[in-house]
């Protein structure tokens, strides 16, 4: 059963990897405006999960709706095209583009989807100093800190207003103050924009920005949410 | 950690005279602080007084009488419910989950589950330290981050022993 006023739902969903079953019967929903970890060990399928709940991967039995629409019904085109406007993406590193400044990696999502540049770069600035590193807007990636980096990774995660933001460990590479940092900016931006968050990590203290969690283990989920 | 619970859990097995429920205990869960006979028979007396456990049979030897102590179905039923009851989350909570975690696995009960309870529990309040930290001052920022540190280790313990259940149940079963 679907829950009510849920964004973005999966159900039964199945993918295995040539003998390895990576999920099994996997569920997930969530709310616009609401942060779910998803935890579990390593190899327990949570990134299978993240990357078929984002479209990246087509699972091999099971449904995912967002919005009423459902992933599968669609063209790749449509995919893709949901993933640039509706979708943000935070990844544990490696990437933002770096022959392009930080301003200009913010910006690229807008120029893809035919923003014209130089309001694409103000509105990506703005993003920055949200995220407190306009300071570093004209720096390329690799003059930058880690936890710099990560910031501007979330400012061009959020620069498109998208209703779901995918992050798969996204503190994983920082230490803890700029891992803590990086958390409460992401999940305070994404709540004052009414964006969903899925957050993809194994760490207690990064699942503890979340409003609940749920647990993959050998690629089935539950929802922790009712379970205490 | 409740030594009522854990007598009563060591019971589920099959009758038990108070010395080797004693022996049981020290063996699984009593390494460093074994259990001395008065803590086992006044335990034992409160079980009994409560319907929790009755008493099977009793041998008379050249020493005192002996007891056989039976498990009840509502000492059964109190077992079950202590093990699905998550512990408040507090530094040094090992020894009582680590008894809960052996105790479920011996009775047949689902220790996946209950590390998932706990887990949920945990995280319930570093949630509650999560939000107290953000709208606090540095003190409580750093008040905070210390319980916070504290329940990390707790969480991380409780996936190595969900990796490791597997392990355990042989260990235990053995």
């Amino acid at each position: 059963m679907i829950p009510a006023g849920s964004l973005l739902v999966a159900e039964g969903l199945r993918k295995t990897y040539g003998p390895t079953t990576a999920l099994d019967d996997a569920g997930f929903s969530i709310h616009a405006g609401e942060t779910v970890a998803v935890m579990g060990p390593s190899g327990s399928g949570k990134s299978t999960l993240l990357h078929c709940l984002a479209g990246i991967v087509t699972p091999d039995a099971g449904t995912i709706h967002f919005d009423g629409r459902e992933l599968s019904a669609m063209s790749d085109a449509e995919r893709s095209a949901l993933r640039r406007s509706e979708f943000g993406f935070i990844f544990q590193f490696g990437q933002l583009v770096p022959e392009l400044t930080c301003v200009e990696n913010v910006a690229l999502p807008l120029r893809l989807t035919g923003t014209k540049r130089k309001d694409a770069e103000r509105r990506a600035l703005g993003w920055l100093e949200r995220l407190e590193v306009d300071d570093v807007a004209a720096k390329r990636p690799g003059e930058v800190s880690g936890g710099q980096g990560q910031r501007v990774a979330v400012a061009r995660s959020l620069v498109t207003g998208p209703r779901v933001v995918f992050a798969d460990e996204p503190t994983g590479a920082l230490d803890s103050l700029n891992g803590e940092r990086v958390m409460q900016l992401l999940t305070e931006a994404a709540r004052s924009a009414n964006a969903a968050v899925v957050l993809v990590t194994h760490e207690a203290r990064v699942a503890a920005y979340s409003d609940r969690e749920i647990v993959v283990r050998d690629g089935r989920s539950r929802d922790m949410e009712h379970a205490v | 950690m409740s030594i009522g619970h854990t007598l009563l859990g060591l019971l589920e097995s099959g009758p038990r005279h108070g010395y080797d429920l004693k022996r049981a205990f020290d063996e699984k869960f009593g390494h460093d602080k074994p259990l001395h006979y008065g803590q086992v028979y006044s335990t034992m007396s409160r079980l009994l007084k409560n319907g929790l456990v009755e008493v099977d049979g009793i041998e008379a030897g050249d020493g005192p009488e002996r007891k056989r102590y039976a498990i009840t179905e509502a000492g059964i039923t109190d077992v079950g419910r202590w093990l699905a009851s998550p512990e408040k989350p507090e530094p040094y909570l090992t020894s009582t989950l680590y008894t809960k975690v052996v105790l479920a696995l011996l009775t047949g009960r689902d220790a996946g589950d209950l590390l998932d309870v706990q887990r949920a529990e945990h995280l319930r309040m570093m949630r509650a330290l999560t939000e107290r930290k953000r709208k606090g001052d540095l003190a409580d920022q750093l008040i905070c981050d210390h319980a916070l540190f504290h329940l990390e280790a707790d969480l991380r313990w409780l996936e190595l022993t969900t990796a490791r259940l597997g392990q355990l149940a042989k260990a235990v079963n053995a």
